[in-house]
């Protein structure tokens, strides 16, 4: 880095942004130096996204100055940051699915013989060009909603080089692809700065920044705790700045000590919305004590199963108990008086409600009970005061019982719901994709509330589509596929090829519990 | 923390109130001034004084007792329907069938003052109330009923019901309610013992001291009680509130009973105040103004009665501009519809941009 001379091609200084009750960026430097890629490393919240949205023109800095190839400037709309040769891809696709990618890329540009379009033939060359300069591949021809999720992200990332953007910045652009993807992507972003553009990553994934960054700026609670050279660093050093303490990367358990069984599922049969058998003859059973897992690729009857067991779903035939009371027709009302709390997996359409405040959401189910309501009344000192109780106990960061839930990020949002669940003192839990979108210090927090939870006597139904997470947590496996049980193993006689075998349909040959066929 | 950063958060929240006040007065205010600009270019074109036109407004509205009572009468019906829509709306029930129900409740109402005349007045008037709750209250639940029974949307349902209902209050007006040897679609006149009493030595009467009593209880309901809490989550998402163990079906059946027990008691005492007995037509709009009312005052109670206030005004003052400055009475319409038109649309635009 120090043998680049030249001056930085963006610089910012004392970056301010605050938002109702949270300090977003705490007078943040930055730089980058052209032909750079400079990661932003923090953990969810901790203004990552906030500082990239001020230099692209979608926040107003309330303090600060942007300077781009040494010009201060300032940018009332993304237009502007697109005008100086700045393109950002969301963590988010903007991309129209019925239209091509040559009619996504030039959507939204002025066209050179209005009123009509370009010419297509031409549009497609230069796309062809760029995708070869950069070793971008995609065809400009074919149907985005037809591209797999990789190949929509090139899409994205030529989107901003069509329109000539010198610095990108790539908000988390690995978080939603395959292994596979993300090491397609990594020589990309190389090819790109070889040929002259300057990137900043954003990321909290440790492994991938260390081998894509050449400097990395750590962000925590919206103050830069350090500016280094990627090379200088490693996983753990980094993992320490950006958590501000040492994590421990591995779950620590006991051995399970298992008691009654507490929920039970016999022979269940349940119908998908589009009415297709969802879960065919399910047979499993968790008991006091221990994390059962369930593993399996997504969308082989994972949320079929978690919705039935909370309720929510009907049961064509079979039966489900929990702890002792038949509740294959009850409503998720009874289901959780009979002991059962739910992690849902989709957090915004089931777990929370983003305009309700953080107190309104520790209590959803119970608002109407003592002491949230007295004499049929609601009691907001009491309910305030719970909830702050359930704030600081599960260190809900960025919370006060009167912000807004959707105000949280990902991981605070997940300590509330994990909090309101465990509060209501249940006798089962079911924890669906609990981590999913979290950072490493919210993951460590919640597997080692599980496992303290487990350790406790709770039942833990765990649904993950993470077989680390599966093998990390659970005390037996089982493998789902299509609606199936395809086998159940103890976590530690497993082994993962036979998993990663059952999860693609084929049972277990040495002959352990098996679901019915 | 440091101190600078604590500074830092206060201020922050300081500037987010002032902000908040801003964003909730800011729109329509502007959206206003807007329409009356508009309104004064359509004045020109009809060729009268615009100044002349707009003091004849205010005057109508404002201008002294007699016409401050008037605006409070017309408030009353809007303030009682928008009060009602408000606990639908906020469940993200969208029940347009205020008219209807306004009719069923002033037929109800009607029935049980034509036929039991000799009753005593305590008795007569709380059952006629009650009738017209009742009935707006199952005309608005029967929407409900086919929304949870049947997925039909209650948009259309209760837009359908409207008509039905208006059909069959003319009817009845001119067939087996009518006015023994009248002419008119009209009923006999009720007894005075069934009309409300009027206050303080005006016309005021006592439906406008109830409607403002169901400000507090609109506002209580929602906001200091579970089932309100509830009404709440179901309108903000419905998946979760199912997912944390409330009846969806049973919050829409609800909020149509509510919404349609409130608009329902609007009808019987529009019909038992300033109509004295049951009309063809008895609502110049009411059901459909309160929509109005409901979504400009931000489905807010507090919003809700400032919105009936100023929408009966503009009712009341365009009235006057007609006959004060000559103005056709189809242009005094459109004056009114293009202010609240333009006060809606700034409005949603400002919302829009703040998301």
């Amino acid at each position: 880095m120090l043998t680049k001379t030249n001056e930085p091609v963006v610089q910012m200084r004392g970056i301010v942004k605050r938002f109702p009750g949270v300090v977003a960026n705490a007078r943040v430097d930055f730089d980058l130096q052209p032909g750079e890629i400079h990661t932003i490393l923090g953990e969810n919240g901790a203004g990552k996204t906030t500082l990239m949205k001020i230099l692209y023109g979608l926040h107003a800095a309330d303090e600060g100055e942007i300077r781009l190839r040494g010009k201060p400037v300032s940018f009332t709309s993304a237009r502007d940051a697109i005008a100086q040769g700045m393109g950002m891809v969301h963590q988010h696709f903007m991309l129209v699915n019925p239209f091509s990618v040559a009619d996504n890329i030039i959507l939204g540009q002025p066209s050179s013989r209005k009123p009509l379009m370009d010419d297509p033939k031409l549009i497609h060359q230069r796309i062809r060009t760029l995708s070869e300069q950069y070793g971008l591949i995609v065809d400009p021809e074919v149907e985005v909603g037809k591209l797999s999720v990789g190949q929509q992200q090139r899409v994205e990332i030529l989107k901003t080089l069509y329109r000539g953007a010198e610095i990108l910045i790539l908000d988390e652009p690995t978080a939603v692809l395959t292994p596979q993807e993300v090491a397609d992507l990594l020589p990309i972003l190389h090819r790109l700065t070889e040929e002259g553009k300057s990137i900043v990553f954003i990321s909290h994934k440790l492994d991938e920044v260390l081998k894509v960054s050449e400097r990395i700026t750590v962000l925590r609670d919206g103050e830069v705790v350090g500016v280094t050279p990627a090379s200088d660093v490693n996983k753990a050093d980094l993992a320490r700045m950006m958590v501000g303490r040492d994590v421990i990367l591995k779950v620590a358990k006991e051995p399970a000590q298992p008691k009654e069984a507490r929920l039970q599922l016999t022979d269940v049969w349940v119908d998908s919305d589009r009415g297709l058998p969802a879960l065919r003859g399910l047979n499993i059973e968790v008991r006091a004590g221990e994390i059962l897992g369930i593993a399996g690729v997504a969308g082989n009857g994972q949320s079929e199963l978690e919705e039935t067991i909370a309720g929510l779903r009907k049961v064509k035939s079979g039966q489900i108990t929990i702890c002792d009371h038949d509740t294959t027709r009850s409503t998720p009302r009874d289901v959780g008086r009979f002991g059962l709390a739910h992690v849902p997996s989709d957090r915004y359409k089931m777990g929370l409600l983003p305009d309700f405040s953080v107190a309104e959401n520790m209590f959803l189910q119970r608002i109407g009970e003592s002491p949230f309501t007295q004499r049929g009344v609601l009691d907001w000192k009491a309910i305030h005061q719970q909830a702050q109780g359930l704030i600081n106990a599960f260190n809900v960061r960025g919370a006060t019982v009167n912000t807004p839930a959707a105000s949280l990020s990902g991981g605070n949002a997940q300590k509330m719901i994990l909090a309101r669940e465990l509060d209501r003192k249940p006798q089962v839990l079911i924890a669906a994709q609990p981590t999913r979108g979290l950072d490493v210090s919210a993951i460590e927090y919640v597997h080692s509330q599980l496992v303290e939870q487990r350790d406790a006597g709770l039942a833990i139904l765990l649904i993950s589509t993470e077989l680390d997470e599966i093998l990390a947590l659970s005390d037996r496996i089982a493998v789902m596929y299509e609606g199936e049980i395809m086998g159940i193993v103890d976590a530690a006689d497993a082994d993962i090829d036979d998993i990663g075998l059952m999860m693609t349909g084929s049972k277990p040959t040495n002959g352990q519990t098996r679901g019915t066929l | 923390m440091t101190q600078e950063q604590t500074e830092a958060i206060n201020t922050g929240q300081t500037e987010s109130r002032n902000r908040a006040l801003w964003r909730a007065l800011g729109p329509p205010v502007i959206g206003a001034v807007i329409g009356f600009v508009i309104g004064a270019l359509l004045i020109l074109m009809a060729g009268a004084n615009v100044q002349e036109a707009y003091t004849a407004m205010l005057r109508g509205a404002f201008g002294g007792s007699r016409q401050i009572t008037e605006t409070v009468l017309k408030a009353a019906p809007l303030l009682l329907v928008g009060l009602g829509l408000t606990v639908a709306f906020r469940a993200r029930v969208w029940n347009i069938g205020g008219e209807g129900q306004f009719f069923v409740g002033a037929l109800i109402g009607a029935v049980i003052a034509l036929n039991f005349p000799d009753w005593p007045r305590p008795l007569l008037l709380s059952i006629m109330l009650l009738g017209g709750v009742v009935g707006g209250m199952l005309w608005a639940m029967l929407a409900g009923v086919m929304k949870i029974k049947w997925g039909v949307s209650e948009i259309i349902s209760t837009l359908m019901f409207n008509y039905i209902a208006i059909l069959l209050v003319q009817y009845m007006a001119r067939g087996p309610l009518q006015e023994p040897g009248g002419y008119l679609p009209q009923s006999a006149q009720f007894v005075p013992e069934a009309r409300l009493p009027l206050l303080f030595d005006s016309r005021i009467h006592a439906g406008v001291i109830l409607a403002v009593i169901l400000v507090a209880v609109v506002y209580g309901l929602l906001w200091a009680t579970p089932l309100g809490f509830r009404l709440r989550m179901v309108g903000s998402r419905s998946s979760v509130a199912r997912y944390a163990g409330v009846s969806v079906e049973k919050s829409i059946l609800f909020v149509m009973a509510f919404s349609g027990g409130l608009i329902g008691l609007a009808g019987i005492i529009e019909v038992s105040t300033q109509l004295t007995r049951l009309k063809g037509d008895i609502s110049g709009g009411f059901g459909f103004a309160g929509i109005l009312v409901a979504l400009l005052g931000r489905m807010h109670p507090l919003g809700v009665a400032i919105a009936s206030i100023l929408f009966a005004a503009l009712i009341i003052g365009s009235e006057s501009m007609h006959v004060v400055s000559g103005l056709p009475n189809s242009l005094a319409d459109a004056i009114q519809a293009v202010i609240v038109l333009s006060v809606l649309a700034v409005d949603a635009l400002a919302r829009r941009r703040q998301k």
